[in-house]
């Protein structure tokens, strides 16, 4: 795998100060209602790398990323995003939500609006960019997924995984330092999830912080710096990827893996 | 044995028996025998009654003349509503000062045609003359009392302008309120949440007549005799409360059918609240809800008739009072025939709109 040596040798000159925490969990504990669905969760993600996050369903895996950028609140504990802790205060939230970009699994394009405006608005709105710059900056971010083309189309008219790429641009367009991947590639149909893989392998090759949800296993391979294996809202299983599937630990991990594999 | 096709097939024209109008009449009207005998049924009646129709209202009809010596022939005597037509229009609006009325309403004419038709330029500036500057030209144009025009009393408004007033102040201002109401009722802020309950929940629970009769005869008796307001405003803002209430409903059910995942990624675009409503959630929730917009529109339009009970005279009122002058007794029907028209054409107008406006929002998304 030439990829992978090169995307680690990558990873040992990217991971230069253990300090720069870009994400830290501490014993952080969430309910719904009284179903008690991350059960302290301790993480820290340093700058530059990159974590995959795979369990059975309903395990808590979308929850976890979600607590990332407030989707949903935790209960206890703290979750602490470029520095800034994630409470109740309105500008905190506000100002991690631009630091995080994130990527659902059924895209979720805004269907009125063409795909430039899918990507300028954040930018202009929230950002106060002006507009001449904002498109300029899309142009480039849509030219890097290879969808510039369709720049004035809207979502309803591009298939599954030229969707999923307008999205992962519209993300891009905030210039986030995190990104947030939720089953990127789960509702694509199999001939489209590798243009989506290939363009998170090209962002995680420059260097950007991601933490993915995913059953790509071969994805997980050649990108992730380390895999969380999750089940039933606690992080069961950690470990660099090629060990975390050739070498499990846990019995739960086994299980799982003999089923995805 | 395998199959393998090397040429691909031509394609072939479509019988004949299922294409022209035979072939229309056949799928449609004559599919079945039961569909043959609605479909024999139909026609019979279509031919007893569109011939006498058109040769009452038009073939065998007067339209030339100004007193009822002039109706002669069998149908329709037009005469009568054309020599009122300026009270069915105006009421009882001074006739020196009509051009103010048609300066208004042609004025309103170019400011909605020119949004509503495709690539002209300077929406944006027209759209915000129109909602800030037209309603105070408006008013000062239909009621004067500055800049020479001299005042005219709403009581003496009345007519086809008196129902446009109605309608259009209705549509305009609920319009707004029922949006903020709907976001209220799905807010997660109890105050703006029972607020917007409470409010819905009473107006839509009263029946328009009861709002007018409250407006006009039990709202005086609680304001001390130096402050009352002008009858006319009282009834328009109970129906644009009203209004409001049945608009607030109908934009409700479009925010409902929006997926979470807008809400959530316009959120994690950093979006706050009012900017996603703005430019996410509402457009797509309108949008949806256009066919419900329109047939609240068309509703009001039509409820407007019901402030003839208050003593104000609109279309249907000046046309009634009409029926009294006993010069014209007997022309009732002519008078109701006017009435339906006009409003028929004006809401099938606004339908008809609604469902162009539908096709040309449609951005080919599958949900
Ligand atoms: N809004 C909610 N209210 C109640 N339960 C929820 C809610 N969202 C998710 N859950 C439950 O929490 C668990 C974890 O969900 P999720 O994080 O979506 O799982 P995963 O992404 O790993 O499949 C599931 O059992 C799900 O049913
Ligand atoms: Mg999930």
């Amino acid at each position: 795998m030439i990829i992978l040596s090169e995307i680690m040798t990558a990873t040992q000159i990217e991971q230069n100060d253990p300090n720069d925490v870009m994400v830290e969990l501490r014993n952080v504990n969430k309910w719904y209602g009284d179903f008690h669905v991350l059960k302290n969760i301790n993480l820290k993600v340093s700058k530059g790398e990159r974590i995959i996050i795979c369990g059975p369903s309903g395990c808590g895996k979308s929850t976890l990323i979600r607590c990332m950028n407030r989707l949903e609140e935790h209960q206890e504990g703290d979750i602490i995003v470029s520095g800034i802790t994630l409470d109740d205060d309105l500008k905190h939230i506000d100002t991690v939500r631009r630091d995080i970009g994130m990527v659902f699994q059924q895209f979720n394009l805004f269907p009125h609006l063409t795909v430039m405006e899918n990507c300028c608005l954040a930018p202009i709105w929230v950002q106060k960019q002006p507009r001449k710059e904002a498109e300029a900056t899309a142009m480039k971010y849509l030219e890097r997924v290879q969808i510039a083309d369709q720049a004035q189309k809207f979502p309803g008219q591009l298939s599954g995984g030229q969707q999923q790429r307008v999205a992962i641009a519209r993300s891009l367009c905030m210039n986030p330092s995190i990104m947030l991947f939720d089953e990127p590639t789960s509702a694509l149909d199999p001939e489209m999830i590798k243009e989506v893989l290939d363009v998170m392998i090209d962002l995680a090759r420059e260097g950007m912080t991601m933490l993915c949800v995913t059953h790509e296993m071969g994805f997980a391979k050649t990108v992730a710096n380390r895999v969380l294996f999750m089940d039933a809202g606690e992080i069961i299983e950690e470990n660099e990827p090629n060990e975390f599937f050739d070498n499990p630990q846990s019995d739960r991990t086994k299980l799982f893996l003999s089923q995805i594999l | 044995m395998a199959v393998l096709i090397t040429s691909p097939s031509p394609s072939l024209p479509p019988p004949a028996s299922s294409v022209g109008v035979v072939g229309w009449l056949r799928a449609n009207l004559f599919s079945s025998v039961l569909n043959s005998v609605f479909s024999l049924i139909g026609l019979f009646i279509i031919y007893k009654t569109v011939p006498a129709a058109i040769n009452w209202a038009f073939i065998q009809a007067d339209w030339v003349g100004t007193t009822r010596d002039a109706c002669t022939s069998d149908g329709a005597c037009w005469v009568f509503v054309g020599v009122r037509i300026n009270q069915f229009l105006f009421g009882f609006y001074p006739p020196s000062e009509y051009w103010r009325v048609v300066t208004a309403f042609s004025l309103i004419g170019i400011l909605v045609a020119w949004l509503l038709v495709e690539r002209t330029p300077k929406k944006g500036l027209v759209g915000i003359f129109t909602i800030f500057c037209y309603p105070v030209i408006a008013y000062f144009l239909f009621y004067g009392g500055a800049f020479g025009l001299p005042a005219v009393e709403t009581h003496k408004w009345g007519g086809l302008m008196l129902t446009l007033i109605l309608a259009t102040t209705g549509m305009f201002f609920s319009f707004p309120i029922g949006i903020i109401l709907a976001l209220g009722r799905r807010s997660s802020m109890p105050v703006a949440k029972s607020i917007s309950v409470v409010f819905i929940e009473f107006w839509r629970g009263v029946p328009l007549i009861t709002v007018l009769f409250m407006s006009s005869v039990m709202l005086p008796m609680f304001i001390p005799e130096n402050m009352q307001i002008d009858k006319l405003l009282r009834a328009m803002i109970g129906i644009i409360f009203f209004q409001s209430a049945y608009m607030a409903e109908v934009v409700r059910g479009g925010l409902q059918a929006i997926p979470k995942g807008q809400y959530e990624a316009a959120e994690a675009l950093g979006l706050s609240y009012w900017k996603s409503m703005f430019f996410i959630i509402l457009p797509q929730a309108l949008k949806m809800v256009i066919p419900g917009i329109v047939n609240t529109f068309i509703a009001l339009f039509k409820d407007t008739t019901l402030v003839l009970i208050i003593g104000l005279f609109d279309l249907l009122a000046v046309v009634q009072a009409a029926f009294a002058d006993p010069k014209w007794l007997g022309f009732s029907v002519e008078g109701y025939v006017f009435v339906a028209s006009v409003y028929w054409v004006s809401c099938f107008s606004m339908s008809r709109y609604s469902q162009y406006l539908e096709k040309k929002l449609n951005t080919g998304h599958a949900r």
